[in-house]
């Protein structure tokens, strides 16, 4: 088997995040609802992996999971061949919205992490000024949030997760609140970002044509609960460019996304 | 922009003073005509006669009133921050002293001045304890919801950058706190004149409160008048101090409101 993206070495190495028959219940008034059930998951170093499924599949109850916000019933989580459930800190975490402080200019937003792990304000400026620019933010380091448009305040976002050593970042629908456009523009770059700065990156979406474009693997849930639907493997060459999306392989792919999603979603 | 923002401003300013200047012209030219009695009602021509006049009188308990609001004003400042952190911080302080700080508020502050003074006398203590009473409240409750009022989403995005609870207050709800918290200094500023004057009322022999209480039933209207003068610029001028630390503490804040108004204009 080949990866497009992968070489050898990457094969051989143990998973970054490994996931075994991961259960997930919730009590909902009193009766208890299985959101996730027996879910593998493996994520190698260095891959970008996608989630999608319909609404509801406890897509993003899987990344809290991850992120050790939330704990689940039975199952094996282990980071980098370790099993855990101390993951908070360790595993870094981009939501939908870009949730910046207000009171905080946009270095000083950035910069956020890296002081709460006990970096000197001056110092952790100085690692955050030199990705401004790779950010696309220069010129805007003192302004606050408010004065930037979506996308800067999202790219804002991304550089106070980034900036911190975590090797992981899970995403949850980063882009979703962004304009069609400002959304292509984005992902391009996301992928550019993830690779310079050696990311292992897990993305949570609904948009098919994005886990496409932008993984390695992209993991198809069944809606309540949650259980492994569709494992596809994305063989696009990297680096990868939007005109790929119109070609025949995408669309292939695609297809094999498509019509089992749209089975759940008319079975709702 | 620059020129547009100064006239906006130049309009809030003049409507307000413009009022208030023809309302004195009318009362100075009113009791000038149907020539009301100056023990009555004084006309503002007298009140600012008895300001220059007797203004080393006035000064005098100006300076003591003002003297209690500030103390006042401080200790109601450092206790209800104080309590709001332990509040907002401690679940078990949340459970049984908050009930209690909300409660206290049924009792009629006033009514328990005459007590203060069996127990503390008549100087300036009674006063400044009325005063902190008072202000105490709209600062504790304001900053307890500021503290406490996070969108959850930030309190997760805290816990998978690895902050602990004391970062997540000092770095997100101490912050987060400030605009709730000058709503309630500014309250407690307006309030506390009227607690100092409600101190020396019940008992004292200085203040601009007692001064009222002792030239009321000499019929020197115009002295209580310029009393109340005092009192109300008093108000205005520390309502003032306040919004302008405000803006020194937040600039963040009144940027944004700026921005979202030029929006919606």
């Amino acid at each position: 088997m080949v990866f497009a993206g992968g070489s050898k070495d990457i094969l051989a190495a143990p998973p970054k995040i490994n996931v075994k028959g991961l259960n997930k219940t919730y009590l909902i008034e009193g009766k208890s609802e299985g959101i996730l059930e027996d879910i593998d998951f493996f994520v190698r170093p260095g891959e970008f992996v996608s989630i999608i499924g319909a609404s509801g599949c406890g897509k993003s109850t899987f990344l809290n999971i991850l992120a050790g916000l939330e704990t689940h019933d039975s199952g094996l989580i282990e980071i980098d061949g370790i099993s855990t459930d101390a993951r908070l800190g360790i595993v870094g975490y981009m939501q939908q919205k870009d949730l910046l402080l207000p009171w905080r200019t946009v270095l000083d937003n950035a910069i956020l992490g890296l002081q709460i792990t006990g970096v000197a304000r001056k110092i952790a400026r100085t690692d955050a000024l030199d990705l401004i620019h790779q950010f696309g933010l220069s010129g805007f380091e003192n302004q606050y949030p408010h004065a930037l448009s979506g996308g800067m305040r999202q790219r804002a976002a991304f550089l106070r997760t980034m900036l911190l050593n975590q090797s992981i970042i899970l995403l949850d629908e980063p882009f979703g609140a962004l304009d069609a456009l400002t959304k292509l523009k984005m992902q391009e770059w996301l992928m550019d970002v993830c690779l310079n700065m050696n990311k292992t990156a897990v993305l949570v979406t609904h948009d098919i044509d994005e886990a496409i474009f932008l993984s390695d693997r992209v993991y198809l849930l069944t809606s309540r609960p949650g259980r492994n639907a569709v494992i596809l493997d994305i063989e696009l060459e990297r680096p990868r460019d939007y005109g790929m999306v119109t070609g025949t392989i995408f669309s292939e792919l695609k297809k094999e996304l498509m019509y089992p999603l749209w089975e759940q979603i008319r079975a709702v | 922009m620059g020129v547009k923002k100064k006239i906006l401003n130049l309009a809030n300013w003049i409507f307000p003073i413009g009022i208030l200047v023809s309302l004195v012209i009318v009362w100075e030219v009113l009791v000038r005509v149907v020539n009301v009695p100056s023990w009555q009602l004084p006309p503002p021509s007298a009140i600012l006669d008895e300001l220059i006049v007797s203004k080393d009188l006035l000064l005098h308990h100006t300076l003591v009133t003002l003297k209690e609001i500030v103390v006042g004003f401080s200790v109601a400042l450092v206790t209800g921050l104080t309590l709001a952190a332990g509040i907002a911080y401690s679940r078990i302080l949340e459970r049984s002293v908050y009930p209690i700080i909300i409660a206290s508020q049924t009792i009629p502050i006033i009514a328990i001045a005459p007590l203060l003074l069996i127990w503390v006398g008549y100087g300036l203590t009674p006063k400044v304890i009325i005063v902190a009473l008072i202000c105490f409240y709209p600062i504790a409750v304001n900053t307890v919801d500021g503290l406490k009022s996070i969108d959850p989403d930030m309190i997760s995005m805290f816990r998978t950058l690895g902050a602990s609870r004391f970062q997540v207050f000092t770095k997100l709800q101490v912050p987060n706190s400030l605009p709730f918290m000058f709503s309630g200094i500014k309250i407690g500023i307006s309030v506390s004149v009227i607690a100092a004057v409600i101190g020396e009322w019940v008992g004292g022999s200085e203040g601009l409160g007692y001064l009222i209480t002792y030239s009321q039933p000499l019929f020197l209207t115009a002295r209580v008048f310029a009393a109340i003068f005092l009192l109300s610029v008093m108000g205005i001028i520390l309502f003032v101090l306040g919004v302008w630390i405000e803006h020194l503490t937040m600039p963040w804040y009144f940027n944004a409101k700026r921005s979202r108004a030029m929006e919606i204009s």
